[in-house]
C-alpha cells in the first residue's frame, strides 16, 4: 500500500441533548480538523460524510451535513456505518491517486431519537424484529454466551467500566467520567442479565472529523503526520443464531489482516496504546481476545492483571472509550482521532508516554457484526 | 394509512428544538423462503433449508448460505424441541417494543436437526432458573398469522417428560 497519513483531527465535546443542528455540529469539527492540519478548504478535494437516515430522522441525511463538511463544488460521498468505515473509504479514495486530501466527517444526535426503537429496526422485519430486541437485550445474549463459555465474571466486566470511566476524567471530550468501584457497577440496576446500568455506554451527541492525505501532501502538513500502517475490515453473519457468539471471528480476521500489513507479530508487545469500541463492558474483554492481546477466554484475566490500565503494558481506552461517550457512528472515528492525539503526544492527561504505535477499532451492526481495525504509527514504514 | 409529520416547538438554553413524529407505512415482501417457513408453522411444522455444500441446516431458513453462497432449496423439517444456547432476562420496560411485560426472557434455541439458533421469547418458565443447555419446546400460536410469533414462545420441557 502507498503511504497515507492522518494530518488533522477534530472532535466536539460529547454530551446528551446538544442544542446545535447537524450542520452546526459538523462545521465545528470540519473547521477544527482543517485548523489542526493547517489547511484551508481549498486544499481539500474529497469529502466523505457518515449518516444513517433512521438516526437522523430524514432521508438522504448526508445532505444535512455535506455542505458543512465542505462538499460544495467537490467530490462528496457518504457512508452509512461506523466512522472507521467512512475513514476506510476515505483511505481508498486517497489511495486512488486522484485526490490529495480527504476529509471524513461523522455526527450523531442519538439523544434526539429513540435509541431502543431505532436499534430494533436493525432486526429483520420478516422474522425477529417483532420480538422487540434492542442493543442492550441482544448484547446480553452475546455477553451470556461469552461469559458462560469461558467463565468470565460480571466483576471482570465491571473492572472495564471502572477503568474506562476513570480514564474519562482525563478526557475533556468525554461525556460520562466517573469515580466508581466494582461494587458500584455490580449494584447498579439490572437491565438485561448479565448487563447492568454501569456496564452500558451512554447516549451521546457529538461529531468528529479527520483529514487523510497522500504522502506528498502529508510531508507539507503543519503537524507530524500519523501514518496508516495497517487496516482491515471484516463482516460476520447477520443473524445472532448463525454466529458463534463466544468469540468474534470477524474481529480475529480483521486484526490478523491489519497486523500483517503493519508487520505486527505480537500485538500485545508491539502496540503501545489501543482505543477499542467498548459499547458494553464485556465487549472490551471480547475485543482484547479478537485483537490478539490475549487468547480466547482470557480477556477477564487480562483486565484483572491491570496491564490495560493507564501505566500498564498496553493501556486500552485512555480516553474513557465508548463507555464514556457513545455517539453512534462517530465513536469509531473518535477512536482514530484519539489514537492520532496519542501518537503526536498531544493527549494531555490521558497521554501514554512515548506511544509510537496505536490501534483504533470500530464496529457496526448487531453485537459487532462488522469490525474495522486500524494500526497507526508516528514512524514511517 | 397516512404519512404524518407533526411538529412541536420547545426551547432549550435559549435555542429552539423542533419535535416531530415520523410515521411512514411500509410493506415488506416476505419472499418465497419465509412464506414457506410460515406456511409450515401453520401446520405446526418447523422447516429449515439444508446447504448442499456446507450440509448445515439453517432455521429460520434463508435464500443464500452466508458461508458458501449456495442457493438453498433443500427443505427439511426439524424438531419443535431444542437446546437453549444463551439467554437473557430483560428487566426494563419498552411497551411499544416488547410483546410481553418485563421481566421476561429472550433466548437463542438450536432446534433438534438444525445447525443454527433461533432467537425467541421464553415463556411458561421460572426465569430465575434458566440455564444454557436446558431443553425447550415451541409453543405454537392458536391462530397463526404468518409472522415470527406463530411460535408464541419456547417453554422449558419438564424433566419428567423425557428421559
Amino acid at each position: 500500500m502507498d503511504k497515507v497519513a492522518i494530518i488533522g483531527v477534530g472532535q466536539t465535546r460529547y454530551e446528551r441533548g446538544n442544542t446545535k443542528s447537524f450542520a452546526e455540529l459538523v462545521y465545528e469539527v470540519t473547521r477544527k480538523a482543517l485548523d489542526d492540519a493547517g489547511l484551508e478548504l481549498d486544499n481539500i478535494d474529497n469529502v466523505v460524510t457518515t449518516t444513517n437516515d433512521f438516526y437522523d430522522g430524514r432521508t438522504i441525511a448526508c445532505m444535512a451535513v455535506a455542505e458543512a463538511s465542505g462538499s460544495y463544488g467537490r467530490d462528496a460521498t457518504n457512508v452509512e456505518g461506523d466512522g472507521t468505515l467512512s475513514a476506510f473509504y476515505g483511505l481508498m479514495r486517497t489511495l486512488s491517486g486522484v485526490y490529495d486530501a480527504t476529509i471524513v466527517t461523522t455526527h450523531c444526535k442519538m439523544s434526539e431519537g429513540n435509541p431502543r426503537k431505532l436499534f430494533n429496526q436493525a432486526f429483520d422485519p420478516i422474522y425477529d424484529r417483532i420480538l422487540g430486541m434492542d442493543a442492550i437485550s441482544s448484547s446480553a445474549l452475546q455477553a451470556r454466551a461469552y461469559m458462560d463459555r469461558y467463565g468470565v465474571t460480571e466483576e471482570q466486566c465491571a473492572m472495564v467500566s471502572v477503568k474506562n470511566h476513570a480514564n474519562a476524567r482525563n478526557n475533556p471530550y468525554a461525556h460520562v467520567a466517573l469515580e466508581i468501584t466494582i461494587d458500584d457497577v455490580m449494584k447498579s440496576p439490572m437491565l438485561a442479565e448479565p448487563i447492568k446500568r454501569l456496564d452500558i455506554s451512554p447516549i451521546s451527541d457529538g461529531a468528529c472529523a479527520i483529514i487523510l492525505a497522500t504522502e506528498e501532501r502529508a510531508r507539507k502538513s503543519a503537524k507530524k503526520p500519523v501514518w496508516v500502517r495497517g487496516v482491515a475490515h471484516c463482516t460476520d453473519a447477520y443473524r445472532l443464531g448463525e454466529r458463534d457468539l463466544t468469540y468474534s471471528a470477524a474481529l480475529e480476521t480483521a486484526a490478523k489482516k491489519a497486523y500483517k500489513m503493519a508487520g505486527i507479530r505480537n500485538p500485545f508487545k508491539q502496540i503501545d496504546v489501543a482505543e477499542v469500541y467498548d459499547a458494553f463492558s464485556y465487549m472490551e474483554l471480547m475485543w482484547y481476545e479478537g485483537l490478539g492481546f490475549c487468547d480466547r477466554g482470557k480477556g477477564g484475566k487480562l483486565v484483572e492483571s491491570g496491564k490495560t490500565q493507564m501505566g500498564g503494558e498496553l493501556p486500552v481506552n485512555p480516553s474513557g472509550g465508548v463507555l464514556s461517550a457513545h455517539p453512534v457512528q462517530v465513536a469509531g472515528l473518535a477512536r482514530i482521532a484519539e489514537a492520532v492525539l496519542q501518537l503526536r503526544g498531544e493527549a494531555g492527561g490521558r497521554q501514554v508516554p512515548g506511544a509510537k504505535t496505536a490501534l483504533a477499532h470500530g464496529i457496526t451492526g448487531i453485537c459487532g457484526q462488522t469490525h474495522c481495525v486500524w494500526v497507526l504509527s508516528n514512524e514511517e514504514a | 394509512m397516512e404519512n404524518e409529520t407533526t411538529f412541536e416547538i420547545q426551547e432549550k438554553d435559549g435555542l429552539l428544538v423542533h419535535q416531530g413524529v415520523i410515521r411512514v407505512p411500509y410493506t415488506w415482501a416476505a419472499g418465497e423462503v419465509a412464506s414457506r417457513f410460515y406456511a409450515g408453522l401453520r401446520e405446526k411444522k418447523v422447516l429449515g433449508l439444508r446447504c448442499p455444500a456446507c450440509k448445515v441446516v439453517l432455521v429460520p431458513p434463508k435464500k443464500v448460505c452466508h458461508r458458501c453462497f449456495s442457493d438453498l432449496t433443500d427443505w427439511v423439517e426439524v424438531g419443535d424441541e431444542g437446546v437453549l444456547q444463551t439467554f437473557t432476562v430483560v428487566h426494563y420496560s419498552e411497551p411499544d417494543l416488547h410483546p410481553v411485560e418485563a421481566p421476561f426472557a429472550y433466548g437463542i434455541i438450536k432446534l433438534d436437526g438444525a445447525d443454527t439458533g433461533m432467537t425467541h421469547l421464553i415463556g411458561e418458565a421460572d426465569i430465575k432458573g434458566l440455564k444454557a443447555g436446558m431443553r425447550l419446546k415451541a409453543v405454537f400460536r392458536h391462530q397463526p398469522q404468518g409472522n415470527y410469533l406463530d411460535i408464541a414462545y419456547f417453554k422449558p420441557i419438564e424433566e419428567a417428560n423425557h428421559g
